[in-house]
């Protein structure tokens, strides 16, 4: 075993971009779930992304406009579950699925003509100054810009839900409806956008896979990033701090599992490939045992104004 | 997954309600494909399915095929052929190793429909195997491998520990190693055929850790793309040509060419003269191809290879000659003794010098 061929700043950067699609997916959900809806959507709308990404980006020769492009469809799709949801009251955890089902069989038909074929990706970007620093400049600042978005994303998340008017009342949707409802607060209308940035940012987390991790497009290629996402959104007690840390922690030991192999180490690759999910159940059992859950009161219950 | 997988049942069923329709008015026989990945894979599937589509376009509409991509090796699997048979295929090639036990199982339920299993080793009346001396292609690569590398250090990514990985490994690092005493192995077990993301991680991971050369036993093309991404990093088309790829990073590739053996095995059924069999066929008889050499390879190298490749052809060399001992140094094969294809194929042990363990 030669552990030392395990460069920690690559490791730790390597980190990084496998988190991000996770990432992006799970603070999006996350606003969703605080707005009391439950879309188990997040794999369809992510793969959707994914392939809408990477045809917008190779015909335009723009990840740039691949990303936006991401983002439209992600949240297109997921206006699908927004209606039915919210105006036909329909079943949100079928639809969800449903949803899954119908973004990986439009992306893989939207996705044919893109076998195989290479796509532009996204340049690095050294942050000026702060790349220049010893080891932590190539760690941290080194990225490419979907990197610092997403992280930036999630500080505008906290921020947004915490100090904001507009998150004070989307979490008020999601623990309680009714009393939304009778303070004025068009309920309906509120989670319909929360639904939108949802499926914008699992739009864009796919994309970040077809664009920058892969970078290409294949069916099937999120490979159930979706479901790890929502995993992490429980797993971080619908914090955005903690979701931020269920995503680099999930991403973290995918990589160092991979790398510790690369390395050589002596250690139960079965047990390497499954720590991920050891820890998260881990953490869950721990988070269950304190009582402290920290879900909406009213996630994945229908709203309808007459109730 | 489960539920893709009702919904392909579904369009399946419907296929196949109008295969069975068309039967009903001819002798058009049905050809059943059982895929573990989607025929877009660019590896492993998308050789299948290409053999799949020369089959029937060879049989010029006497007979149908239908498939059913992304069958998980699980129950799904089970379920995926029984209603495969239960629809009416004559002929079914479930095409991933685990799909060996559910094969049988349902072959067991359905006397009078002739089953194909890839890669396997078990067989029964109505059940024959077939796979493809991919170990052979590997000796080719691991002579590349061997002596492009210059830091000494190729990064290996398997997927699933069973003998057929295990042996690609064995092949490749014996022919490295003969070229290039100093080079060393890094294994990543992915324990996944197909997970782009995933296999861009583990060549991410070994290009980290020093190797310059990545080889590969999954189906997808991401490895390639990590490697065109790292600059100075070559790799092999797996399963598939990967030349999109060419000439660098991919600067040659096994490729499987499975279509005269599915055309032959369609045949025997239309003429009634189906046997179970085992089939092993390499670079011989055509089932493995080496894909073109790149001009990245320097040509006195490329000339090595090919001669390789041809003596393997011509039966005058095989991969697997003595002398060699087993990893814990026990001696194996002796001077000039040529390994037996029970051993290759149950092959469970690295040869002496790979320096991890393989996983149980």
């Amino acid at each position: 075993m030669d552990l030392s061929s395990i460069n920690p700043v690559l490791l730790v950067a390597s980190i990084m971009i496998s988190a991000t699609p996770i990432l992006l997916a799970a603070i999006g959900e996350m606003v969703v779930e605080k707005s009391g809806v439950l879309n188990l959507g997040v794999e369809g709308m992510m793969i959707t992304g994914a392939v809408v990404g990477f045809a917008v980006a190779v015909n335009t020769t723009s990840p740039g406009l691949g990303f936006v492009a991401a983002a439209v469809a992600g949240a297109v799709l997921s206006l699908t579950f927004g209606l039915l949801t919210q105006f036909m009251l329909s079943n949100q955890v079928a639809t969800g699925l449903g949803l899954t089902l119908a973004g990986l069989g439009l992306s893989s038909l939207i996705g044919k003509p893109y076998e195989g074929i290479k796509s532009p990706t996204l340049p690095k970007f050294e942050i000026p100054l702060l790349s220049d620093l010893p080891i932590l400049g190539k760690m941290l600042f080194s990225h490419d810009v979907m990197v610092y978005f997403s992280l930036l994303l999630v500080a505008a998340v906290w921020a947004f839900l915490k100090y904001t008017r507009a998150g004070l009342i989307l979490r008020a949707v999601g623990e309680s409806h009714d009393s939304a409802h009778a303070l004025g607060y068009k309920v309906v209308y509120i989670r319909l956008f929360a639904i939108l940035f949802g499926g914008a940012c699992a739009g864009l987390g796919g994309a970040y896979l077809s664009l920058v991790r892969v970078p290409q497009w294949t069916e099937g290629m999120t490979a159930g990033a979706g479901w790890i996402a929502l995993a992490i959104v429980v797993f971080a007690s619908w914090r955005a701090g903690r979701v931020l840390i269920g995503a680099y922690l999930f991403g973290g030991v995918t990589v160092l599992q991979l790398n510790l192999q690369a390395a050589g180490a002596n250690v139960p690759v079965a047990l390497l490939s499954a720590s991920p999910y050891l820890i998260t159940i881990l953490v869950l059992v721990v988070i269950s045992a304190r009582g402290a859950h920290g879900a909406p009161a009213s996630l994945g219950r229908s709203f309808h104004a007459s109730n | 997954m489960l539920r893709r997988t009702l919904l392909t049942t579904a369009a399946l069923a419907m296929t196949l309600g109008g295969a069975a329709f068309a039967e009903s008015h001819g002798e058009e026989i049905t050809a059943g494909f059982i895929y573990i990945g989607p025929p877009g894979d660019g590896g492993w599937t998308y050789e299948h399915d290409q053999a799949r589509q020369k089959m029937e376009a060879h049989f010029e509409g006497k007979v149908k095929t239908v498939y059913q991509e992304n069958v998980p090796e699980s129950a799904d699997a089970e379920r995926a052929i029984t209603q495969m048979a239960l629809s009416g295929a004559n002929i079914i090639f479930t095409t991933s190793f685990g799909y060996m036990d559910p094969t049988l199982a349902v072959a067991e339920k359905f006397p009078d429909v002739k089953f194909e299993h890839a890669t396997g080793y078990k067989r029964a009346d109505n059940v024959s195997t077939y796979s493809a001396r991919f170990y052979e292609g590997r000796a080719v690569q691991g002579h590349i491998a061997g002596k492009m590398t210059k830091t000494n250090k190729i990064g290996y990514i398997a997927s699933v520990p069973i003998p057929e990985v295990i042996r690609g490994i064995n092949s490749a690092y014996i022919h490295a190693k003969k070229v290039n005493p100093d080079v060393e192995f890094s294994i990543i077990w992915l324990y996944t055929w197909f997970d782009p993301a995933k296999e861009a991680d583990a060549a991410r991971a070994l290009i980290e850790n020093g190797a310059d050369v990545v080889l590969q036993h999954t189906d997808s093309t991401a490895p390639q793309a990590a490697a065109k991404e790292a600059g100075n990093v070559i790799t092999f088309g797996q399963a598939s040509d990967m030349s999109d790829y060419a000439p660098m990073p991919r600067v040659s590739s096994i490729i499987d060419n499975w279509a005269p053996y599915y055309i032959e095995r369609v045949q025997a059924v239309i003429d009634g003269t189906w046997e179970s069999t085992d089939t092993w066929d390499g670079i011989s008889t055509g089932m493995v191809e080496i894909g073109e050499i790149s001009d990245a390879v320097p040509a006195d190298v490329k000339a090595e290879a090919l001669a390789l490749k041809d003596a393997i052809a011509a039966g005058e060399y095989h991969p697997f000659t003595g002398p060699l001992n087993k990893q814990d140094g026990s001696p194996w094969l002796a001077e000039g003794e040529v390994a037996d294809d029970g051993t290759l194929a149950g092959m469970n042990f690295y040869v002496e010098g790979i320096t991890a363990e393989v996983p149980n």
